[in-house]
């Protein structure tokens, strides 16, 4: 047998790596899960299983007597991939319902934010004045630090968190995303 | 009125019973009649349970892997959900290869594992293991069950879970304590499941409309079809052998559709994929509708992807809307189910005045000739028996027996699928998208716990037999007198294929050394052992191991560095096919035939 078939092919595979990449977008996407162990690591273990990225995740019990939790994924991908991924989200038998919030006009997404900044003189008003302007609220001070608490949408917060780091930011919590709809109806 | 008001007749009462008796229940209640098990220290109560309930029929396996697979084969001859019982720590590891076999492949298993009371969870006690961490992406879905109160539910859902939809495993780990306590017991029909999982069955009605005027427009249409057909029931496959007549479509299938459509049909084209017939490949590569029901554009389908079925719209048909447009990009996708979608299809083509089959005669022509090229085609010998002869001669002395045929991993396979002509489906079982080798013999035996009146053949290689060989004693234990008939070639076959072709012929760790003799083997297990070296013994022996009413293992010694072809070699499109002509350089073929016949 001639290995003439080796030669014409510099990378001997099973499978088929000739996948270009895509232009990437952004989704958020909510999951309405039943309230039961393992349904996180199950949401999780999806995306770390096919190769998904997970920007932020928040997740709560949000309604008690319905048993039902709240998770909130921000994630990249493919529009083929966005798709993919709430086709895998939704097939999981703990999830109920799951809303693209970002795709939703009537969406609306916050996180809350926590910052600690260090500094002195000219720069600690500076940092006051941003924060004023943010409408951050202080929730701690000491002669030569603050920490600010911040709400917003994620741009916003991205948005602080640059002006705050020449002012002597020293570290960052975040929330990750929240989601709801607007307007009086459920889900 | 007094105060001694006789209390309510106890049988409108649930009854209380332990868990462990609760699942035996609960497994009957679901019309389980068979289940594959292996005890331990974990499960001990269930079985105690199943020592007093007639009802159900234990098989014991020697290997939970056994188990499992034989779950799968039982499941996928019958249509019915294979029951699993193994204990806790390694009865449960053990069983993993099966599960993520069956959810791979979409076989309903409902798998009850033993864990250590719930007191000891996490304490790192003796065969104590994560189970359901374990499983959680080797189920379709996954639970513990921490009281006993739940067991009910949770095994009913289970059922309902494994059966549904996209068919898969569904593992239920219920802790020795919980087997213990005594709760009361609620039936199938009046319980309350707690999960929205609703899988939608019947198609969109204005897509499948667009989809029927798509195939009616077209001039090149083809029907690619898969596992979900079967999956479907008896009701799908005859759904699409009406709608393939219908339309006068070619039909080509995956490896887990086969039978769904007859091979002995002139519209069946043959197997798909990277070792599919020839005529499959290229009118999958030419088509100009492609009409997938039920399968999932598995890289074993569709080569590269960047050149499959380029000038092609695609309609995509499957109950599991995550399949559609994951690989290849639907033009319409139709969620439902197979077997009701086509039917909905046929309809619809009738309620208009059509074209008739015939007007696809240029389409046809046009696949004459690629059958003319016989992709099959192999060199005979004399001296050595060829392993597709030997699946030949298998075929033709078991025509018109009521034969169900599993296999194990790798050349074998391959050369079963090209060379068996299925006309129904449930009759083939493989493990396709997991490639497990192993798989073939507990399947065997599987099969023929559901059908024991049938001829059951497993046909396997040296390499793979000896991964659950254990199993024959499990044959022997019941007196299921599968066949298994090793096409011996002293090496991993499609491993050795694979080294050849691009790996510089660098035959590294791939020859099957220190063989068992496995005459003597089948002896010691008290099956009956069969050889044949010589192509004018083969008969001979394959008749003998039919006639026989014992487990056979046949040792079939084939040509030794036989190919498998036509092979669509890495990274190559489907008319890029590498056939195996005698005595022709592959490369000349692969160019010859791309220019003469694209």
């Amino acid at each position: 047998m001639p290995d003439a078939l080796a030669d014409t092919d510099p990378a001997p595979s099973a499978y088929d790596l000739s996948a270009a990449p895509e232009p990437e977008g952004r989704a958020t996407f909510a999951a309405i899960v039943d309230n039961e162990p393992g349904v996180l690591h199950r949401v999780v273990g999806m995306f770390a299983a096919r190769g998904y990225n997970i920007e932020s995740l928040t997740v709560a019990e949000t309604d008690h007597a319905a048993r039902t939790s709240r998770i909130t994924v921000v994630t990249r991908g493919a529009p083929h991939v966005l798709e993919q991924i709430r086709a895998q989200l939704e097939k999981i038998i703990q999830v109920r319902q799951v809303t693209d919030v970002g795709a939703d006009a009537e969406g609306v997404e916050r996180e809350l934010a926590l910052f600690k900044v260090r500094g002195q003189g000219a720069d600690r008003v500076e940092a006051l004045r941003v924060a004023d302007i943010f409408r951050a609220r202080v929730i701690d001070t000491t002669h030569e630090s603050f920490i600010f608490e911040l709400t917003g949408a994620t741009a916003k917060i991205d948005k602080f968190e640059t002006l705050m780091r020449p002012l002597g930011l020293v570290e960052v919590s975040r929330t990750g995303v929240l989601s709801i709809r607007r307007g009086p109806e459920r889900g | 009125m007094t105060l001694h008001q006789p209390i309510a007749s106890t049988d409108v009462q649930a009854p209380v019973l332990t868990g462990a008796e609760i699942i035996v229940r609960a497994l009957v209640d679901n019309g389980v009649e068979v289940l594959f098990g292996y005890p331990g220290g974990a499960v001990l109560p269930i079985y105690d349970a199943l020592f007093h309930e007639p009802r159900l029929q234990h098989v014991l396996v020697r290997h939970e892997q056994g188990a499992t697979h034989a779950a799968e084969g039982y499941a996928r001859s019958s249509g019915k959900v294979g029951v699993v019982l193994v204990t806790s720590g390694p009865g449960a590891t053990n069983a993993v290869t099966g599960i993520v076999d069956a959810l791979m492949d979409s076989i309903p298993l409902v798998i009850i594992t033993g864990q250590v009371p719930t007191g000891l969870i996490g304490s790192d006690a003796f065969q104590e293991c994560d189970t359901v961490g374990i499983t959680r992406s080797a189920t379709k879905h996954n639970v513990l069950v921490r009281r006993a109160e739940d067991l009910s539910r949770v095994m009913h859902e289970a059922f309902r879970i494994a059966a549904s939809g996209r068919p898969g495993p569904v593992l239920v780990d219920i802790p020795k304590d919980v087997q213990f306590a005594k709760a009361a017991y609620e039936r199938p029909d009046t319980v309350a499941f707690t999960h929205a999982y609703a899988p939608r069955l019947d198609g969109d009605p204005a897509r499948i409309r667009e989809a029927v005027e798509l195939i009616a427009r077209a001039e090149r249409p083809i029907l690619y079809t898969g596992g979900g057909v079967i999956n479907a029931g008896p009701g799908a496959s005859k759904s699409l052998r009406e709608f393939a007549r219908l339309t006068g479509a070619p039909v080509t299938s995956t490896l887990m559709g086969l039978g769904a459509f007859p091979a002995s049909d002139a519209q069946w084209l043959g197997m798909v994929g990277m070792h599919g017939a020839y005529e499959a490949n290229h009118a999958m590569h030419d088509c100009d509708v492609m009409v997938c029901v039920g399968a999932r554009f598995d890289d074993r389908v569709t080569g590269r992807l960047d050149a499959f079925s380029p000038g092609s719209k695609k309609i995509h048909i499957d109950i599991d809307p995550s399949s559609i447009s994951k690989i290849v990009r639907a033009d319409i996708g139709v969620v439902g189910d197979a077997g009701r979608v086509l039917a909905a299809m046929t309809a619809a083509w009738r309620a208009k005045n059509r074209r008739p089959a015939s007007a696809l005669s240029r389409w046809w022509a046009e696949i004459d000739g690629w059958r003319a090229r016989k992709g099959f085609a192999y060199a005979p010998s004399s001296e050595q028996i060829k392993p597709q002869h030997a699946l030949q001669r298998l075929a033709a002395l078991t025509a018109g027996r009521d034969l169900y045929v599993t296999t194990e991993v790798g050349q074998h396979q391959m050369w079963a699928a090209q060379f068996l002509p299925f006309q129904e489906p449930n009759r083939w079982m493989t493990s396709g998208g997991l490639g497990t080798m192993g798989y073939g013999l507990p399947a065997a035996i599987g099969v023929q716990m559901a059908h024991p009146n049938s001829l059951v053949v497993d046909v396997a290689g040296e390499a793979s037999i000896q991964m659950c060989i254990q199993e024959l004693s499990t044959a022997v234990q019941y007196a299921l007198p599968v066949k298994v008939m090793i096409l011996n070639n002293e090496w991993m076959g499609m491993v050795r294929q694979w080294q050849q072709l691009l790996h510089g012929e660098r035959y590294s760790h791939s020859y099957s050394s220190s063989l068992p003799d496995f005459v003597k083997l089948a002896e010691a297990y008290g099956a009956v052992g069969l050889r044949a070296d010589h192509p004018d013994d083969l008969d001979a022996a394959i008749q003998a191991m039919l006639d026989s009413d014992r487990p056979v293992l046949f040792d079939c010694r084939v040509s030794k560095a036989e190919n498998c072809f036509p092979m669509i070699p890495s990274g190559k499109a489907h008319n890029e096919m590498l056939l195996g002509d005698v005595g022709v350089d592959i490369g000349a073929v692969i160019d010859s035939a791309g220019r003469a016949l694209v």
